[in-house]
């Protein structure tokens, strides 16, 4: 009901702007149209100036609302890049809005029509123009600069004691795998997935490797203040592993694993402190359309200190011994041969 | 060799025998059918053009309001969106997941191509090329008309996906593989992206059956004493623009076959190591590519953006210049920083791929010429404020648009920088801050150019004026309404939020933002009401509006202004004018204008 009486009004407001509209055009005729031309001028030149300066005093205002609510501290070392990479652009182009809006609206204003006024004939001026060329091009230069030597940073290779962490986006969830105990992951192959039987990677259990391999879906730790590289996965489209507090993104591409790694600043509990958020957590978002969960596919970061990442891990089974519970009590060589055996079970 | 050409061609017209195009007869003869509808007359076909991508501007702004309905009021339901709808797609009053992303995906299928490729160029290539070079028509009149019918049809196909069982396609307007490639990982993708790729497989032969026939006009029929650098800049605009649709959208075109084969002939073009939560079973495709199609998409998808962008900027220059009764400002360095744009256009397609995991050495190629581009486009925004300093200004709601294009330009030209670097679209990437951005430059501003287009020529499209006072409100409206809208999204985006969420409320991240969406929806439900008005301002004015009296209203040196108010098929009555001078020269030696026709006297100030 509320929505046909809104529509309803909308088409009273239609028709009394048209009527208006039309009225006006009767009265220009009357008026003749020189004068309702010079009218119209005049009060269009102002109105161009009142909304320069009105949308830059909304400009700052908005930016006054806004503040606040971006931004934050970047959490890793690569976002404080980011971050200040973002202030000096910021501060060039901020210089060029203003100055280039102010002069169009205000010329617009200013040599508005006036009969007094003839207009001055100035086809070209090649020295106006070599300096417009040439001060945006040394400008973008130090942009171009200052964006490579960080870009080259970031993307870099990461430290040899980096934590490694596999995350794979699936729709619409993550999965993160970890190393284990001999610190290498093991081999994987799609054709093995087979979630009923607590595979979601595909790893090959064969692979001596892959049996101490920790998968999970809860939640990625990492350590405070160690480097951490993450090896990014997909199992069936695009997706992206988005971090917004570490201001990292990457892809997430089947057939085409990615990378990127970054030192996380503070932990999980320092940034609810930080933030006066006792919900906040380290958020992953897909950035990349995957489906019609695309808006809700995310992922937990919990970043912990040293100890408290060892007690976690500790706790962890690995993802072999879940999906082959006979398994349970590894080492030895009774186990190795029911690996055996269960590895060509589920190869059948 | 061409001049004499349309010379010949325009004396038979004059001498009422046979019409230079043979399938026709005699023009003046002309039934409904071949003047309304199968019509090979430049200017209808334009009008063809322009109508049905009103049509579709129209239907692409309602999907936005629908699904910005949902973005802005997550938490409500609207039940008279279930009874147009059906239960299917907005079950409850709530628009469903699978429909929104439809929706996005059709708003942006729509927009670009439909409305600001077709509908901007479609029109004023059509419109203005044979007017303002001095021809009779296109070289091919003929090819022409297939261009419209091929776009027309197109659009039935479109329309068409909307209305199959599994909806149109839903993957976004880039339509990425293997999303768009597998109908069991998305609704979406299965008939209607079927249905989606022919459209656009149809679309591109339109678009280069024009284009073709739009640089085939320029260089070889232009009248006498037009050389290329006595031109009008928006010829000029539409020729790069020609030039840019017809070497990429093959690009595209071959893109989309290889997406055709990988759904439909078992090829692993795009696909590799894939295994379907919605099946669970692993797909036998391996060794393909998901990235080979970005590459693909981009190598069209940028130059896309110059393709949308060109045209308006071609046209605020001519419409800045009349109206400020001034010439352009540096136009050889117009003409330069269009063609820079042009090729620097086709050089840095991978900065929409920064993050997709490419080596980042090429990137930084990427960044440096993306950042480039920004060189000749602060020429081209200094000149034009140079063109209105110290001019005369005449605001009409052509100048006004025009006006607006700047600052729509340079706003969204200055976000561009930020996105172009690849340091900063780590984190910017796929942001609300990459939807401002571009909305802002290549959607707001290429439609201010044009709404421009359309208000400037309008008299010599109908022989009358749209309504001023409908026209001073659509504009004010729109650019207030746009800065409104996308302004304070680069916010959210700052702070991360990704793009093509329908419901930021679970994210601890980005639900700060509640209201500050409901306000952009609702802002955008007004500004889409006072299209309708242009709209309506449009279609009324065609049949109702004043009549223009003289044929150059606008005191304009171009030639189109030359022809009879309502030029017939042939667009001259008698010989085509020669032209004797640049389309530039208004106050010069205290003249106010001379027309292009007018022999250079040899008292004449030089410039």
């Amino acid at each position: 009901m509320s929505t046909l009486l809104i529509i309803a009004i909308l088409l009273l407001g239609f028709i009394v702007v048209f009527q208006i509209a039309k009225a006006s055009e009767y009265v220009a005729v009357l008026k003749g149209e020189k004068k309702t031309f010079e009218q119209n001028n005049k009060i269009n030149g102002f109105l161009l100036l009142a909304f320069m300066v009105l949308g830059l005093i909304g400009v700052y205002w908005c930016n006054e609302m806004f503040k606040g609510k971006i931004l934050g501290e970047a959490a890793s070392d690569h976002g404080e890049k980011i971050d200040t990479m973002l202030y000096i652009t910021l501060a060039l182009t901020g210089i060029v809005f203003v100055i280039t809006q102010v002069l169009l609206f205000w010329f617009a204003y200013k040599y508005q029509h006036s009969e007094k006024r003839t207009a001055f004939y100035f086809p070209h001026n090649n020295k106006l123009e070599v300096i417009w060329t040439v001060v945006p091009a040394i400008a973008l230069t130090v942009l171009v600069g200052f964006g490579l030597v960080y870009w080259f940073k970031i993307t870099g290779d990461a430290p040899a004691d980096a934590n490694v962490v596999e995350i794979t986006g699936k729709q619409f969830g993550w999965i993160y795998r970890y190393a284990g105990k001999d610190k290498v992951f093991g081999k994987k192959y799609y054709q093995n997935i087979n979630e009923g039987k607590g595979n979601q990677l595909g790893l090959i259990w064969d692979d001596k490797s892959a049996q101490d391999d920790i998968v999970t879906s809860d939640a990625m730790y990492m350590v405070v203040n160690k480097p951490v590289k993450l090896i990014i996965n997909s199992r069936d489209v695009v997706h992206d592993v988005g971090m917004v507090h570490f201001r990292m993104k990457m892809d997430a591409v089947p057939g085409t694993p990615t990378t990127i790694w970054f030192t996380p600043k503070f932990t999980t509990q320092e940034m609810k402190e930080k933030t006066g958020r006792p919900d906040f957590e380290y958020e992953i978002s897909c950035d990349q359309m995957c489906g019609k969960g695309h808006y809700s596919m995310k992922g937990i970061i919990k970043v912990v200190t040293p100890a408290e990442f060892a007690l976690w891990m500790a706790k962890q089974k690995p993802a072999y011994v879940q999906a082959n519970p006979e398994a349970a009590p590894a080492p030895g060589p009774a186990a190795v041969d029911s690996v055996k055996s269960t590895a060509a079970a589920t190869q059948h | 060799m061409s001049n004499e050409a349309t010379v010949h061609g325009h004396s038979e017209v004059t001498t009422h025998e046979v019409h230079h195009d043979d399938h026709h007869g005699h023009h003046h003869q002309d039934t409904f059918i071949t003047k309304y509808i199968f019509s090979q007359d430049h200017k209808m076909i334009g009008k063809q053009f322009l109508i049905t991508g009103i049509v579709w501007a129209i239907i692409g702004g309602l999907f936005s309001v629908l699904f910005r309905l949902q973005l802005g009021f997550p938490d409500q339901s609207f039940p008279i969106l279930e009874d147009l709808l059906g239960s299917k797609w907005a079950a409850g009053g709530k628009i469903q997941p699978e429909f929104y992303y439809a929706l996005v995906t059709m708003h942006g299928t729509v927009l670009v191509f439909f409305v600001l490729t077709a509908g901007l160029s479609g029109t004023f290539a059509n419109l203005l090329i044979p007017l303002q070079i001095g021809a009779r028509d296109m070289a091919s009149p003929f090819m022409n008309m297939l261009s419209y019918w091929f776009f027309f049809l197109a659009s039935i196909v479109m329309i068409s996906s909307l209305f199959v069982q599994t909806g149109p396609a839903s993957g976004g307007w880039t339509s990425y593989p293997p999303l768009s490639a597998l109908g069991d990982a998305s609704e979406g993708s299965k008939a209607g992206m079927d249905l989606w790729l022919v459209s656009m497989a149809l679309f591109v032969v339109s678009s280069l059956l024009g284009g073709l026939n739009y640089i085939a006009t320029i260089l070889n029929m232009r009248t006498k004493g037009m050389t290329m650098t006595r031109l009008p800049l928006t010829i000029w605009a539409l020729f790069f623009t020609a030039v840019l649709g017809v070497l990429s959208f093959p690009v595209l075109f071959s893109g989309f076959i290889l997406l055709l084969f990988d759904r439909h002939a078992g090829t692993s073009f795009y696909l590799s190591d894939i295994f379907l939560a919605s099946t669970q079973k692993p797909l036998p495709n391996e060794g393909g590519s998901a990235i080979l199609y970005q590459h693909l998409f981009w190598f069209l998808g940028h130059p896309e953006v110059y393709i949308i962008l060109l045209p308006a900027m071609g046209m605020a220059s001519e419409i800045l210049s009349t109206n400020s009764r001034k010439p352009i400002f540096g136009y050889m360095a117009m003409i330069a920083s269009l063609f820079a744009i042009c090729v620097l256009a086709f050089l840095v397609w991978a900065h929409h791929m920064f993050v997709t995991g490419l080596n980042p050495f090429l990137g930084s190629f990427f960044v440096l010429l993306t950042l480039l581009i920004a060189v000749p486009s602060a020429i081209k925004v200094f000149n034009w404020l140079t063109t209105i300093w110290r001019g005369n200004i005449r605001f009409t709601p052509g100048m006004l648009f025009a006006l607006g294009f700047i600052s729509m330009f340079i706003s969204g030209g200055l976000t561009g920088i930020f996105l172009g670097n690849s340091t900063l679209d780590i984190h910017l990437h796929d942001t609300m801050f990459v939807i401002a951005h571009f909305h802002i430059v290549m959607g707001v501003a290429s439609f201010f150019g044009m709404f421009a287009g359309v208000y400037h020529w309008f008299p010599k499209m109908f022989g009358r004026y749209l309504n001023n006072t409908l026209a001073y409100i659509h504009f004010w409206i729109t650019l207030v309404g746009a800065y409104l809208i996308f302004w304070p999204m680069h916010y959210e985006g700052l702070a991360g939020m990704p793009r093509r969420y329908l419901d930021v409320s679970g994210w601890v991240s980005f639900n700060q933002f509640d209201g500050l969406n409901r306000f952009i929806s609702i802002v955008s439900i007004i500004v889409f009401a006072v299209q309708l008005l242009f709209v309506f301002n449009f279609f009324y004015s065609i049949f109702k509006g004043r009549r223009v009296k003289t044929p150059n209203p606008w005191g304009s040196n171009t030639l189109e202004w030359t022809t009879p108010i309502n030029p017939g098929h042939g667009n001259w009555e008698g010989e085509i004018p020669e032209v004797h001078r640049w389309a530039y020269d208004y106050g010069k030696d205290g003249r106010d204008f001379i027309p292009q026709t007018e022999p250079v006297s040899a008292t004449e100030s030089k410039h």
